[in-house]
Parts: C-alpha cells; structure tokens; sequence
C-alpha cells in the first residue's frame, strides 16, 4: 500500500481519513424508472404524478427499458462489470415522501458490479478508485417543512424518478480526492449522456462515508454525512467531520455509527435526531417485478455505441494534437469545456486552439464568474479568430485586444477587426518605409545595435509603434535585420 | 327468485341474442333480489343507477347489432377491484371511502365486453380470511343452511360476497379473487363454480394487492361453461402488469367436447390428509368414479410437499402484505387518525384502520422479513415454494389433472373458528399448494354433505391449460348433475 | 412463546401499527402460535434449493421511455383526507 501522504496531526499523532462516497445520479430518461410521469425539473406540486407514483391501491410498476440502458452504459463507462441478471428489492420504511412505503431499489443483485476509475489530483498524480457496484432505484418525493407553522407539505413529482446508486470502496484518502472523485463521475456521466450532473438540481448529491483511524490501523467507524450537493460542500463537510471525529477520539470518546448532515450555513455536520432509530429496512424481491435479465448482445451494442470517454480523449489530444497531458487533463475535465474546445479546434491548429481556450478563454470567463454555457464567446466566433491569426490577418497581440472586444460585445472578430483597422500591414514597402525613417531618426541607436545585436528589439517596439501594432512581426524581424545589417 | 335469475349466464346471453329479454329486465330482477337480501350481506355497495345506465346501453347496442361477448349481463364486483367513482374499500376501515379514478383491468374488460355492473360486493379484509369474517362491514351469510341447524353459516372466504350473490341468484356471475383458495373454497361453501386461473392470466392492475405473487383474479358462477365465458373476458395480456403474460386467451368454450377419454387423472396421496372426513374421501372416491367412467385413466401421484405448503404460504404471503399495505398510512387517501407527530398519525391510524387479522398478518410478515429471520423464513419458505413447484411438474409428466376435495369440511357456523386463527388457516389446506406453484385450479359442486350443505371438487391443471381444466370439469359437473339450491329464506322479513 | 412481548412492540413499531400494553400478551400468543407451527418448514432440507423468484417462467417486459401522462394533480390529491394548495399535508416532520 501507498504511503499516504494526507495525515492529519492531532493532539496525540497523526490520523488517516478513510472515505468511500454513495453518489446518487438522475438517469437521463423522458419518463420515471417504473411510470410514463415526466422527470423535468421544476414542475409545480404533484403535476408529474402518475398514479403510480402516488402509490394509490392496485397500482403496479413497469420498467423504463431506457433507463435499464442508461444504467448499463453508465457501466461500461466506469470500466465496470455488467450483469445479464438484477434483481429489484423493495426497501421497506415509513415517510410522508415515500409513497408506497418502500423504494423499489438492487439490494443483492444490482444490474452493475465491480469497476474501476482513474482521478487525476493537484500534483499531477493519478489516483485509482475502485467501484464497488451501480444499481438503479427511485427516488422519493420532497417533503417542505418551512410553509406552515405545524404542518409538512408533500410534493410526489420526484417521486418515481430513476436513479442510479454508484458506490465506491473506500479508497478515498483526503477531501481533495474526494471532490475529485465527484468531478470524474460527473464528468463520466456527462459524456455518457446519462445524467445531467446539475448537483444544484439535484440530479447529483453525494453521500459521504467518513471515518479515521491510526495510519495502518483497521477501519474506524464511519459516519454517513447525506446528500451534499456540491463540490465545495463535500471539501467542507470532510474536513468538518474528520477533525470532529480525531477530537472525539483523541478525548477518549468513541464514533456512533450514524447518519449526519451537513449544513453549508453553519459549516458543519450534524446529527440527523430523526433517522437515530435503527433501521430495518426489511429487503425482499419485489414481487411485482420479474428478474431484470439483458441480453449479452445488448450490452455490446451498447459498448460499441459508446463516446468518446474523457480519459482516451485526454490521451487523445496528447497523441495526436500534441498538447501538453496537463492542457489535455484540464480541457477533457468538463464536458462542456472539451466540447467548446473541438469546436474551436475542428479544422484549425489544435495547439493554438487549446492555447486559447485554456488561456485566454477561460481566464475571461472566470474573471467574469461565467459558465461556458452562457459565454459571449462561440466556439465558432474563437475559432474564427484563431483561424485570423493562422492566416496572418492579425498578429497574436492584435488578437488579444481584438479577443477583449469579443467578449464585451459579443461581436464576430472580422467586424472588430475591420471596423478597428486592425489587419495586419504585411505590405513589405510600408514596413520598410517605417523602418527607413526609424534607422534614419536614430543613427546612434543603430550603431549600438551593431555592438549589441539585443537592441533590434527597441527597433521592432519602435516599428510597431508607428504601425500600430499592425505590421506583421516575423517581417519587421526579417527586414531590421536586413537594415542594420546583423 | 324470478324466471330471470334462475338463468345461467349463457342461458340468459341466448335469450339476449334472441332479444327475448332485455338487459334492463335482467338487470332490475338481479337488482330487485340484491335490495332484498341485505340479510346475505353480499353486497357493500349497490349501483343502480350504474348498473341500468349499462344495461340501456347494452340494450341499445344489442339493438343495433354491436353486442359483445357479455353484453347486457348484470355480475357483481368483489370490492377488492378498483371501479372508477365507485367507493372500493377491499372492507378494510383503513380505505375509507376511497373512490378510485380508474378501473381495473379485469373488470374494464368485462365492461368492455358488454357487461353490467351491479355493485361491489363484501370480501375478507384485504382478502385476508377463509369466511368473510374480516370485513369491516361484518360477515356476509351463506344462502345455504344446514338441514339440522337454523345457524347462519360462513359462505367461505375471502370471497364470501361473490359466491353468496351468485349461489343466491343476485347476480349471474362475479368476479373474485384467489390468494390461497379464495375464489375455490367460497364456491365449494356455496355449491358455485369458482375458477382460479394460471398466475399470469388476468391482470393485477387495479386490484387491491394482498400477495402479488400468489393473487389471481376469477369468476364465480353456476356453471363451468358460465365460468369459462367470464374467463374469457376477464383474461388476457395488459401492459400495465409485467407479471401478466403475454400468449393468447383462448376460446374456452370451445374446449367443451365433453370428451375426456385417455385422459390421465392424478390422485395425490398426500391429500388424503389425517382426520379427514368420510363425506369428503367418499365425495372424493365418487369424483374418481365419474371421471373414470368418462373414459380417463386413474394414476395414482406423489405431491410430498404438500404438508409443507400451508406453513410456507404463511410466510410468503404476510411477507408481501405486510409491504403492499405499507402505503395505507393516512397520507394520500381513505382513513387518518391524527397524531401528535408523522409517526404517531401512521400509528394510530394503521391501528384503527386495519381489523385483528390483517394486523396480526402485517405483523407476522414484518417479523418473518426483519434482519435475522429472513433467510430462516422468507427465504426457507420461498425454497419450499420451489419444491412444490416441482412436485406438480413431476406430477404432470405422468398426468394432465389432478383431482382433490376443494375443501377438508362443507361450511361452518359464523364465529366458530374465528378466534382460532390456525384452525381457519388449515381450511386452505387442499387449495394452497395451488397458487404456490401458479396453476390453475377450479371448484365445482359434486354433492351434499350428511347435514345438506354443498361440498365442491377441485381439478387443478398444468400452466396456462385452462382448457384442459374446463373440459373435464364440464364432464364432471355433468357426472355430478348437482342441482341442489338454498332455501330462500333471507328475504322473509 | 417465540415471539415475546418485547418482539411484538419492536414488529409492531416497524409496522408503524400502534399496540396497547394490553393487546401484547394475546397477539405474542397468536403470533407465538402461527410461528411455532411453520418451524416445521425445518424439517425438510433445502440446503441446494433455488428460492422461487418468479411463479410461472416468462420475461420482464420494458416499457419505452414515452412520457404518457395529464397533469393528475387533482385525480391524485382528491382522495386525501388532508391537502393544501396541490401539496398533501402531514403533521410536521423534523429532520
Ligand atoms: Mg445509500
Ligand atoms: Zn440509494
């Protein structure tokens, strides 16, 4: 085993964290896993409740083929196993938002088995995390508890929604694994096309397992910290819930094993008082539901049909557009991003592309607190500039200024660039004009220049100047050296 | 009873053809001798003006040429099958007056076909019991009396109401449903023909569920072909239950040739249990005799897990409802009980919603499902289901049917066995191992006992071959001639 | 008695069916009963026995991923014994 290089000192030693995460994804699917009731988010209150979803007497479930699929190619996608045969369990407790008194969910024999993804961290290493199972299940309903002083409203829309459970091991290490860890299922599941992803929805939260213990030492008792719902919040919560248990610990307290929640206000866990009851959630078979079975054939369309996923496009992009792993990690990283960025590419230079849309692309978009989805910027519109700059219609500084413009106005780069007068002077007898009246300005600048060939660069500042930045620079270069005779 | 509730279904569906009736007649005499019978306590609800809206109808259709299957045919509905703006509260406190916006498979079907609805009709609650005397509208009453005894007798359960009204000519036929011998027992209580399909023949959506994996819905009638005509419209593949299965219906009437020779009739010893009575093993002897001189072969069988059959039932079956039933909890319809807060509202309102037998069956699945017993019950019991299973296919390499009483004993008195849950469940005892392994089974009258009460056959037959069944019970019940009615004397005031 | 007082308020809270003190001694005695007597699934060895999953042998059948549905807001809430608004009400629940 690894050294772990994440200890955390307490009072009496170090400890190690040991965290496995249970993230709950919306399969992207039209209808529910067991009803033809939308998924949309948003509706108002029971409007998307079939009368299945609500649970009413004699109703019976019938499965969403496409959300079996999506579950599937969500499978191969974390390189796991799949299985031709699952079993739908019904899991059995009370809640106003549970309608049938039990969540239909893969107890035993879940459709997805064992996998395996790689995270990439900070310091450039890689780091494998082990996946322990994916299996699909509903979702409840929503209980709002703020609307009245004495009474709890019940909205079903949710209720019925497929989702798919995908646990780790315990792999994880620190919080920064863990938030990478998110971001790489994310990531996966975005380019499968099978979740949406948006955690602000809803449509990923985490359920993180933390525990600590003395390095080498067994396991310790975990905590089960609910329903994070953003990546930040995952970072919080685990540094919170980790130094709170090394502080029980280390004052000769003992964990209870329970579940928590973290509250992002307060920036910390705690103990959720209704749930302390202990469970038994009483798994059977669903009676309803025959075995899940899958043909073999099923599942190798469903490979074959599969994209592009983010590890072989980073490899990809190292192979063929030559980028550095490091461009290439940050570009595959979002979906979104990896997209803009092929766009941007398709037909043009890769690596000025990728010099684009990680430098000056996404430093706007930060700077202005953006997500890619809602640039002023296109795809097309940076392409087009880089394709300016390819064709020496601009230099690479001109494009800057021009790139600026883009982003305040939203403007395509041939307007500014024609509007400004910002083309390139690549007319040799206007470059050699301005230069002839530089050298003839300057006698003794050109002399020290013959000592000092350094100095040409005082004469290109100078020819631009008088250019406007516009004259084309490897002609400046080529005539002054020309002139001054270096 | 009038001239028109003395008809079959089949008879009464030829004189509709014929035009020699019509729908609204049948339909008020059917409705007539339903409002006299209160004493029966068959009916929960009664549709009149439903009922003779359909029956207008169906005469209008007849008059126009476009009569279905069952057109103009007034049935009753055990109150555990859901019907669109008719209260259904499968008897239980816990529904209320739960009025459904939909209608279920099996009776949509019906009305598809032409029938008519006369009302809803008293059942066990949750279909949970062997008398109908669960219901939380008390016990319906047997129309039979024992020939040495003034004492109302059960008309058997959980489809108490559905073979009362048809033995009592209040309605031609009903639908009902069969857990563990709730459509086969009742009919053999009754003296009706009560037909339990293969598990997969009828659809579930829409019925009250008690166990999903043994319920089966059926028709009780006074006849097998009558069974078989209800059979066939109640049937057939539905998209909304997976479980339902997808070949098919057949024309069963067609299967009656009357013709059995070479037929291999199994007897399975197990099923001459200790203590039975000599009616039942003289009924029994008298069944093999009929068949026999029809012309099929006699084969003795072995079923050796039979005796295992009952305690697995009641493990499986309060295993499910106890999970079905988790969604009456006061929340989205039928009874709340207010509480201090969520868990206390679920508590009282389960506790006075739900009657002892449905609370003590809740119970017991909760306990047999919970950490630490499942495998020794749940999954123990689910093996067993998986030897009898192979026992009947063992069986039916060698034979085509099986005979056995439908019954150890012919109807007793309301309140004689109602405080003695074991010995109430030991009823089931001929008619469980049936829906266990999925087969279809039917009842049908073959005699009287010593006091003058009903007592019923059961054949049972291989997966999905209803028409196997139907054709040697017809040959049976024409062996059998049974035409015995009860006395009527619920309409005295 | 296989199934104690004790067991009954435990099964009984988990079926979230409330039980007077006094109903526990008849219901641990009947449950008591119907238990003692299933043990006698004990006797026959099942040790290389599938438990049965399904009755009779077909396919699961899949629906397509085709929304069919009308806003049933009302159907659905109509038969509540409580509702506000389209929401159903319960008494509060603290988490
Ligand atoms: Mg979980
Ligand atoms: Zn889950």
């Amino acid at each position: 085993m690894s050294e772990n290089k994440n200890l955390i000192e307490g009072a009496t030693g170090s400890w190690e964290i040991v965290m496995g995460l249970e993230i709950h994804a919306q399969v992207a699917s039209n209808a529910k896993l067991f009803s033809g009731a939308p998924t949309e988010f948003g509706a108002e209150q029971n409007s998307q409740v079939s009368l299945v979803d609500a649970a009413l007497p004699g109703m019976l479930p019938v499965i969403n083929e496409e959300c079996v699929q999506q579950a599937v190619r969500t499978g191969l996608g974390l390189g796991a196993e799949i299985h031709l045969r699952s079993v739908f369990d019904r899991k059995n407790y009370f809640y106003p938002d549970l309608p049938q008194g039990y969540q239909i969910s893969q107890f035993k024999d879940p459709i997805v088995g064992e996998g395996e993804i790689e995270i990439d961290l900070k310091d450039g290493s890689v780091k494998r995390v082990g996946i322990e199972r994916l299996h699909l299940e509903q979702d409840a309903g929503k209980s709002v508890h703020d609307q009245h002083p004495s009474m709890s409203f019940v909205d079903l829309n949710r209720s019925g929604v497929a989702l798919m459970e995908i646990v780790s091991k315990p792999d994880m290490r620190c919080a920064e694994e863990a938030q990478a860890y998110v971001k790489k299922i994310r990531s996966i599941l975005r380019y499968l096309g099978t979740c949406d992803g948006n955690m602000e929805e809803g449509s990923l939260r985490a359920d993180v397992n933390v525990s600590v213990r003395r390095p080498g030492e067994d396991l310790g008792t975990r905590c089960e910290i609910k329903n994070v719902n953003s990546i930040r919040f995952i970072g919080q919560a685990i540094e919170y819930e980790a130094r709170r248990q090394i502080d029980v610990l280390e004052d000769g307290g003992s964990i209870d094993q329970e579940t928590r929640l973290f509250d992002p206000r307060a920036g910390e866990t705690r103990s959720m008082r209704s749930k302390e009851e202990a469970h038994d959630y009483r798994y059977f078979p669903d009676p309803d539901l025959l075995p899940l079975v899958i043909k073999q054939e099923l599942v190798d369309k469903l490979r074959d049909e599969l994209p592009e996923l983010p590890d072989e496009k980073k490899a990809r992009f190292v192979r063929e557009y030559g980028l550095s792993p490091y461009d290439a990690g940050v570009l595959v990283s979002e979906k979104a991003s990896c997209d803009f960025f092929e766009a941007v590419a398709d037909g043009r230079d890769p690596k000025l592309a990728a010099n684009w849309v990680t430098g000056e692309f996404f430093g706007a978009l930060n700077k202005a607190g953006l997500q890619i989805e809602s640039s002023p910027v296109s795809a097309k519109q940076l392409g087009d500039l880089i394709e300016l700059i390819s064709d020496d219609t601009i230099s690479g500084r001109i494009a800057k200024e021009v790139f600026e413009i883009m982003f305040e106005t939203g403007d395509d780069p041939a307007k500014i660039v024609e509007e400004k007068g910002l083309r390139q002077v690549t007319d040799l007898g206007a470059i050699e004009a301005a230069i002839d009246e530089i050298i003839a300005a300057n006698p003794d600048k050109v002399e020290q220049a013959k000592e000092k060939p350094k100095m040409v660069g005082w004469f290109v500042g100078q020819v631009m100047k008088s250019t406007g930045g516009k004259a084309n620079p490897k002609s400046v270069n080529e005539l002054l050296a020309e002139k001054l005779g270096l | 009873m009038t001239e028109l509730t003395k008809l079959t279904l089949a008879e009464a569906r030829t004189k509709l053809a014929a035009k020699e009736i019509t729908s609204v007649e049948l339909t008020e005499a059917h409705l007539a001798a339903a409002k006299a019978s209160d004493k029966l306590n068959a009916y929960v609800t009664l549709t009149p003006e439903v009922a003779l809206e359909m029956a207008a109808a169906s005469d209008a259709r007849i008059a126009k040429g476009e009569a279905g299957p069952l057109e103009g045919l007034p049935l009753g509905v055990k109150d555990l099958f859901c019907t669109n703006g008719v209260r259904t509260t499968a008897c239980s406190n816990i529904l209320d007056d739960f009025t459904p916006t939909y209608e279920s498979t099996v009776t949509a079907n019906l009305w598809a076909d032409g029938a008519v609805m006369l009302g809803k009709l008293n059942n066990d609650e949750f279909a949970m019991g062997s008398s109908n005397e669960t219901s939380r509208f008390g016990p319906c009453v047997n129309p039979w009396k024992a020939s040495d005894s003034d004492a109302n007798l059960v008309p058997g359960g959980s489809s108490g109401g559905s073979s009362a009204a048809v033995a009592a000519h209040l309605a031609l036929g009903a639908t009902a449903t069969d857990t563990g011998g709730s459509i086969r027992q009742p009919a053999s209580f009754t003296g009706t023909v009560g037909m339990k399909p293969t598990y997969g023949r009828c659809s579930r959506w829409g019925t009250v569920a008690f166990a999903s994996s043994l319920d089966q819905a059926g028709p009780i009638t006074r006849s097998v072909r009558d069974a078989a005509i209800m059979l066939k419209s109640m049937a057939g593949h539905d998209e909304k239950d997976t479980t339902s299965v997808d070949i098919d219906v057949p024309d069963y009437e067609a299967a009656f040739t009357g013709d059995i020779r070479g037929l291999k009739i199994g007897i399975p010893k197990e099923y001459r249990v200790e203590g039975m009575s000599d009616e039942i093993e003289k009924l029994w002897t008298q069944g093999i005799a009929w068949l026999k001189s029809a012309g099929a072969e006699i084969v003795d069988v072995s079923l050796p897990h039979t005796k295992y059959a009952l305690p697995a039932y009641y493990i499986v079956a309060p295993a499910e409802a106890s999970s079905n039933l988790a969604r009456y909890d006061g929340v989205r319809y039928g009874l709340r009980v207010h509480g201090d807060d969520i868990t206390d509202m679920y508590e009282k309102t389960r506790a006075e919603g739900f009657g002892d037998e449905v609370r003590r069956r809740v119970l017991i699945g909760t306990y047999v499902l919970s950490a630490g017993y499942y495998d020794a019950y749940y999954i123990k019991a689910q093996k067993i289901r998986t030897l009898i299973a192979q026992d009947f296919k063992q069986a039916y390499e060698k034979v085509d049917l099986l005979l056995t009483p439908t019954a150890p004993s012919p109807a007793f008195a309301i309140g004689e066995k109602v405080n003695d849950p074991l010995s109430m469940y030991l009823n089931d005892v001929f008619t469980v191992p049936v829906n266990l392994a999925g087969l279809p089974g039917i009842s049908l009258p073959a005699g009287l006992s010593s006091n003058g009460l009903p007592l019923g056959l059961q054949l049972i037959g291989r997966t999905f071959d209803e028409e196997t069944l139907l054709r040697a019970a017809g040959v049976l019940e024409e062996a059998a001639g049974f035409s015995a009615e009860p006395s009527i004397w619920w309409t005295e005031a | 008695m296989s199934v104690d007082e004790n067991t009954v308020r435990r099964i009984a809270k988990l079926a979230r069916i409330a039980v007077t003190e006094e109903e526990l001694a008849p219901l641990s005695k009947d449950l008591s009963t119907i238990l003692d007597w299933v043990e006698q699934l004990g006797e026959v060895d099942t040790d290389h026995v599938p438990p049965m999953t399904s009755v009779v042998e077909m396919e699961i059948k899949m629906r397509e991923d085709i929304v069919r549905h009308d806003n049933l807001q009302k159907q659905v809430t109509q038969n509540a014994p409580q509702s506000e608004d389209g929401f159903f009400t319960v008494p509060k629940v603290i988490e």
